[in-house]
């Protein structure tokens, strides 16, 4: 019963994923979930082993994060400020056990609208690298993710790294997740802001907010109201009009969408306001 | 594939399919079973095992990840985790056992890593591991406590008052065994066919074909040789275990699957049953509609029942009362969310049927069980399996007489386990409430009467449903005195899950409704509202709503106690904005209401000298199997720690009655009082002694002593009894009752249990959460048996009560997992002080009253109350998710 692939090489797999039907598995937390069986069923490839897929590397065009690395091994890293929002996200995914397994590329590829990776990704302008039998592609995380558990990978593509460009490594960035309970708990929204100070001023925001919409999303009209502005007026003005317009979010068990977008606005002006906090001398 | 590991320090190999979750392959192919599996989704990390050394979900895991690594489950013989697990015995932090395992492993490698962790980062590295049963507090505790033991300078007497390690938990801490941990080899894995529909008719296709092609064998209702109708209330008895030919709920069985028990997964999707689904009735008030389609024949309007307490004339009151405050509330489906599934074993012994699994009432299983299978009860034989929580869900039959049929027919052993969604959509739920009324006071602030109008969404079959009918309109009055009174409630039928028993039968939602209530009435009274409970409480001589007229009442003491805590937290919530206090209270009638509800204890010596005593109730994980024993030990004046437990077996323990209504530590716990007694009274009189000799046991011999007499009784040398023993006593209680009459007029309890509850919180304006500070509960218990196990009971209870508040809400087909499912996690639970009241009931056993239910009710009105107090919001529909407390702001501000 060959229905678990360990392939060795990252070619290897792209060969055997091209005989289509596999199913790649890298933390299975999300894989498992979603069977009742008491084995995963299908043909399932083990990426964990791929060299290349875990860990973090610099280098002079930005950050490679291997689609394989664990919530766990983000949190540990040592990485710029810019990635704080992320390494706040990894601590907030699930419970210790689901950081310890669960990884980056499993969440984007599972692509829940309330997947805690995509906006503090989408703060550091990510691109997904995409490798297939017909070579390496690089697609804007944003495009990358198409709907609702849809994205743009080919069924006998992998996902094998994030690249964040030297240019989303400036600042610094937060992260904020609103839920029902304390622990394992799935986002009602949550919000990841990355800002540039200059001079007490704001010379660059990136803005993004998750699980009010088809997929997370940035707000460019929110981040150009901030561009300039003093650090201190910043939080005043992310106004709720602008965030519910950048929004699409649903009524469901957990919020309804008036709720939703009022809390992701006021979510951004506290994250906001952390990051334009004056730093104690 | 073979895998090759290191496993508990120890060279291992398994074969197992490498997708296989690493639970099933350690659980099945090695027989490791104690780690447990809630969920099989991560969501409860029950599962948790340490792969090198760090936590992770096995449920989640594929076997083959295991190959080449260091894996620790709760069978290790670890220095770390033995402390732990000491440290866990110490606190009481083990109730049910079903979490402890993932909590240890966890802690283990939290520990590892930080010995001397601080409560928040206990909290945080537990916070992927649910627990049910104890409010986490105790769990806490011992993790930051879990050096090396400490010399215990004097082990506890175990007598009645201290607070002995719990007797079942060295199993608890070991990873006990549980519904699914026990089976024969060589059986029959059974699964169920439940219907995707709340409302269809449905016919067969090809069985016989099926059956063939897959090698399983097929059951139906046809197979079923008794009465294919099962209920908890005999009368009521409406429940097919395998349904005919019309579903009236979604997840009810139709047929069950048999498989060879050899590894296998089968695959149940091309079962042939064909569907005709029909519009459910998914509300209460359609449902009483007079044009209605009806669930039952019979009960027109879809009403199961209704209960009605009438005493003066509320509505003239009403009419002349200076203050008069009305409103509604609503709630939703709460699930018990405990977090072992229903799961159980069958097998003969001869021609007697065996099924061990888990349960809260196994002469009610034996005897429902025998009525479908159309066996004398007396051929069906229940054991209970530890239980891993029930909280009054596993009162109703399950997977009994479903195993019980696949083994009876086949004669081959058999074994079930509910997946998490199977057990969420078909066992029983807390039952919607929608409840208004009116409740009025004098100009002084003394309430003169109320009219309350309670609709109960009983769902699709009679469980429970007439016992909350019964016991709301007799408690919705909260425990004050209440001169003129009108209350009903109606249990309607729908198409949606059953609403059975769970904690309080229905008076924590008539709570909701009548403390948030009283909150209004004390502020249009302009008094405080603490005080105005106060003003109002029951006291000794005065008459309850049934006209009961009480003794030995604590609800003042219990607010008394919480007064100046009160205070405190005032004047702390006026200086910071966005800060509430609240308040409510409690009451609740221990065992049946007015009917008949006996328990037996025997207790035994052997020839050896060996103490055994027979208990039958079962110990969900509250602490009977300690507390009963307590008791008996103390009646008879034997140490605790000569107790042998044997049971509960229907084949081996006389009827202890069900775990519910709060009535094991009263009931049971006065039938062990009596066999302790009736022993120690043998004994003197063999030995000649009097009363006040001490007893104690020097192998064989008994040894009476007073003063300067000494006398000895060589067990060895008497006959065996009629019950095997050199000298046994067995005894039962049954409270006394007396019957309500048309107008709900009576004496239905023999005892009632008091408290009063404090929440201290902070509302986000902006955001409508809530944040818990603190809650004080004070309780009146009559006498603490074993203080530990009662503060675990109260922190447990309050866990409950601020996921009915706060959180949770099942929606049928929706939330059938604990994913989207919520109930408190670590982080959820604030500080907890428990403030134990002893009024000493004489009824009670050395004084003491039931406790299990009672500290349920006052949580969630008292968080409402607070959540008002902090921003004025009236939230009425239940949980207070962050959006309703915001819109309930926004309609304050207006
Ligand atoms: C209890 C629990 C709590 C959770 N809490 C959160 C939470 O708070 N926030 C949150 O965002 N998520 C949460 N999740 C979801 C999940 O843990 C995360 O999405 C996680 O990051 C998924 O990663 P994984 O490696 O486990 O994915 P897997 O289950 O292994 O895979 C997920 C999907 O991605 C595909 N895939 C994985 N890796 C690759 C690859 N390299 N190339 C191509 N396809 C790939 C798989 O085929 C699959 O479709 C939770 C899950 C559980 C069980
Ligand atoms: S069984 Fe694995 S997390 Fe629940
Ligand atoms: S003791 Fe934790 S679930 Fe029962």
């Amino acid at each position: 019963m060959t229905d678990f692939l360990r392939p060795a090489t990252v070619e290897d797999a792209l060969a055997l994923m091209a005989a289509g039907g596999v199913v790649p598995l890298a933390g299975g937390t999300d894989l498992y979930p979603a069977t009742q069986r008491r084995a995963l069923p299908g043909l399932v490839l083990d990426v964990t082993g791929l060299p290349g897929l875990c860990g973090i590397t610099t280098g002079p065009a930005g950050l490679r994060i291997g689609a394989a690395t664990t919530w766990t091994a983000l949190a540990r890293a040592t990485l710029p400020p810019a990635l704080a929002a992320l390494q706040q996200a990894a601590v907030e995914v699930g419970g210790i056990q689901i950081q310890n397994a669960g990884t980056i590329g499993g969440n984007l590829c599972n692509a829940s609208p309330a997947a805690d990776g995509v906006p503090p990704l989408l703060v550091l302008d990510t691109e997904v690298e995409l490798v297939g039998h017909r070579g390496i592609r690089r697609l804007p995380l944003s495009q990358f993710l198409t709907g609702p558990r849809q994205t743009a990978r080919q069924a006998d593509e992998l996902l094998t790294a994030l690249h964040i460009p030297a240019s989303a490594l400036s600042g610094q960035s937060h992260f904020r997740k609103l839920g029902a309970r304390a622990y394992l708990v799935i986002s009602i929204a949550m919000v990841a802001v990355r800002l540039d100070l200059q001079a007490g001023r704001i010379s660059h925001a990136a803005l993004a907010v998750g699980a009010c919409s088809a997929t997370a999303c940035r707000l460019p009209q929110v981040e150009s109201a901030l561009t300039g502005a003093p650090a201190a007026e910043a939080p005043a003005l992310i106004r709720d009009a602008d965030v519910a317009a950048a929004l699409s979010p649903l009524d469901d068990l957990r919020a309804t969408a008036a709720y939703r977008s009022g809390a992701a606005a006021e979510l951004l002006r506290r994250s906001v306001a952390t990051l334009c906090q004056p730093v104690p001398a | 594939m073979k895998i090759d590991l290191t496993l508990n320090g120890a060279p291992a190999s398994l074969n197992a399919a490498p997708g296989l979750r690493l639970s099933e392959a350690l659980r099945e192919g090695l027989g490791l079973t104690g780690t447990k599996i809630g969920c099989d989704a991560g969501d409860c990390g029950a599962c948790t095992v340490l792969l090198d050394g760090a936590p992770v979900c096995a449920c989640l895991t594929p076997a083959a990840r295991a190959h080449g690594r260091r894996l620790e489950t709760v069978e290790a013989d670890d220095a770390t985790l033995n402390h732990l697990r000491d440290a866990f015995l110490r606190h009481g932090a083990a109730q049910c056992g079903i979490c402890t395992p993932g909590m240890l492993m966890a802690g283990t490698a939290l520990l590892r890593d930080n010995p001397a962790p601080s409560p928040d980062q206990a909290r945080a590295a537990l916070g992927g591991v649910l627990c049910r049963c104890t409010g986490y507090a105790r769990i806490i505790a011992a993790i930051c406590d879990a050096g090396p033991p400490p010399l215990e300078d004097a082990p506890s007497s175990g007598t009645v008052g201290s607070s002995p390690r719990r007797l079942d938990g060295a199993a608890k801490v070991a990873g006990d065994s549980f519904g699914a941990d026990l089976w024969q080899q060589g059986g029959l894995i059974v699964r169920a066919i439940r219907s995707p529909h709340a409302s269809a008719r449905f016919h067969f296709g090809d069985l016989a074909g099926w059956a063939a092609k897959t090698g399983a064998q097929v059951f139906t209702a046809a197979d079923i040789p008794g009465r294919n109708r099962f209920g908890a209330i005999p009368p009521f008895a409406d429940q097919p275990a395998l349904a005919e030919t019309h579903i009236r709920q979604r997840g009810e069985a139709v047929a069950l699957v048999a498989f060879e028990d050899d590894g296998s997964d089968p695959d149940l999707s091309g079962f042939p049953v064909i569907w005709d689904p029909l519009t459910p009735l998914t509300s209460a008030l359609d449902a009483a509609a007079p044009d209605a389609p009806r669930l039952h024949e019979g009960r027109a309007g879809n009403l199961l029942i209704a209960g009605h307490v009438r005493r003066g004339d509320a509505a003239a009151v009403l009419a002349a009362s200076a203050h008069v405050v009305e409103g509604t509330t609503r709630t939703g489906f709460v699930e018990h969310a405990y977090i072992e599934p229903e799961a159980g074993a069958a097998w003969m012994e001869g021609d007697c049927l065996v099924i061990r699994a888990c349960t809260q009432a196994p002469v009610m299983d034996r005897d429902d069980t025998a009525l479908v299978l159309g066996l004398p009860p007396g051929r069906v034989r229940i054991i209970p399996s530890a239980v891993g929580g029930g909280f009054g869900s596993k009162l109703d039959l399950s997977l009994q007489p479903l195993i019980g049929l696949v083994t009876l027919l086949t004669g081959r052993p058999s074994r079930m386990t509910y997946s998490r969604a199977e057990s969420m959509a078909s066992t029983t739920k807390r039952h919607p409430s929608q409840i208004s009324g009116r409740i009025g006071c004098d100009a002084q602030g003394r309430i003169t009467g109320m009219e309350m109008d309670g609709i109960f969404d009983t769902g699709a079959y009679a469980s429970w449903g007439p016992t909350v009918a019964n016991r709301v309109p007799v408690h919705a009055s909260g425990p004050y005195c209440t001169p003129h009174y009108r209350a009903e409630a109606r249990a309607i039928h729908t198409n949606n899950p059953t609403a059975g028993a769970f904690r309080g039968f229905g008076v924590p939602q008539a709570a909701i409704w009548q403390e948030t209530l009283y909150d209004r009435l004390a502020e249009q009274a302009g008094l405080d509202r603490l005080e105005f409970r106060h003003l109002n409480a029951l006291r000794d001589g005065q008459t309850t709503v049934t006209g009961q007229t009480l003794h030995s009442t604590g609800i003042s003491q219990c607010l008394d106690a919480l007064r100046p805590h009160w205070s405190r937290a005032l004047a702390e919530a006026a200086a910071i904005p966005g800060r509430g206090v609240g308040i409510a209270s409690c009451w609740y009638g221990c065992g049946n209401t007015a009917l008949p509800n006996p328990s037996t204890i025997r207790i035994g010596l052997t020839g050896a000298g060996a103490l055994m005593l027979h208990q039958g109730a079962t110990d969900i994980g509250q602490g009977s199997n300690t507390v009963i024993a307590q008791i008996a030990s103390k009646a008879l004046g034997l140490p605790l720690s000569a107790v042998t437990l044997i049971g509960p077996d229907t084949h081996l323990t006389p009827d202890a009655g069900k775990t519910s209504a709060s009535r094991q530590t009263f009931v049971t716990g006065r039938a062990a009082l009596a066999a302790g007694a009736a022993l120690r009274a043998e004994i003197l009189r063999r030995l000649n002694m009097g009363d006040a000799a001490r007893l104690s046991l020097d192998g064989a011999t008994l040894v009476a002593s007073e003063g300067r007499q000494t006398a000895r009784l060589d067990l060895s040398t008497l006959p065996a009894d009629a019950r095997g023993y050199a000298l046994s006593a067995e005894e039962s209680y049954d409270p006394p009752t007396l019957p309500l009459d048309e107008n709900g007029q009576g004496s239905p309890y023999a005892l009632y249990g008091y408290g009063a509850q404090m929440v201290e919180l902070a509302v986000d304006p902006a955001l409508g959460t809530v944040r818990l500070l603190k809650i004080t509960a004070a309780h009146d218990l009559g006498r603490a048996i074993n203080p530990l196990l009662a503060q675990g009971q109260i922190e447990g209870g309050i866990a409950q009560g601020i996921g009915l508040a706060l959180m949770e809400d099942y929606i049928p087909g929706r939330t059938e997992n604990l994913h989207d499912y919520l109930i408190p996690t670590t982080g959820d639970i604030p500080p907890i002080e428990s403030l134990l009241i002893e009024v000493p009931d004489p009824e009670g056993p050395f004084g003491a009253r039931g406790l299990g239910e009672h500290v349920l009710i006052p949580t969630a009105p008292a968080i409402l109350n607070a959540i008002r107090h902090a921003t004025g919001a009236e939230v009425t529909t239940l949980p207070a998710l962050p959006h309703r407390i915001r819109a309930a702001m926004q309609r304050a501000e207006k």
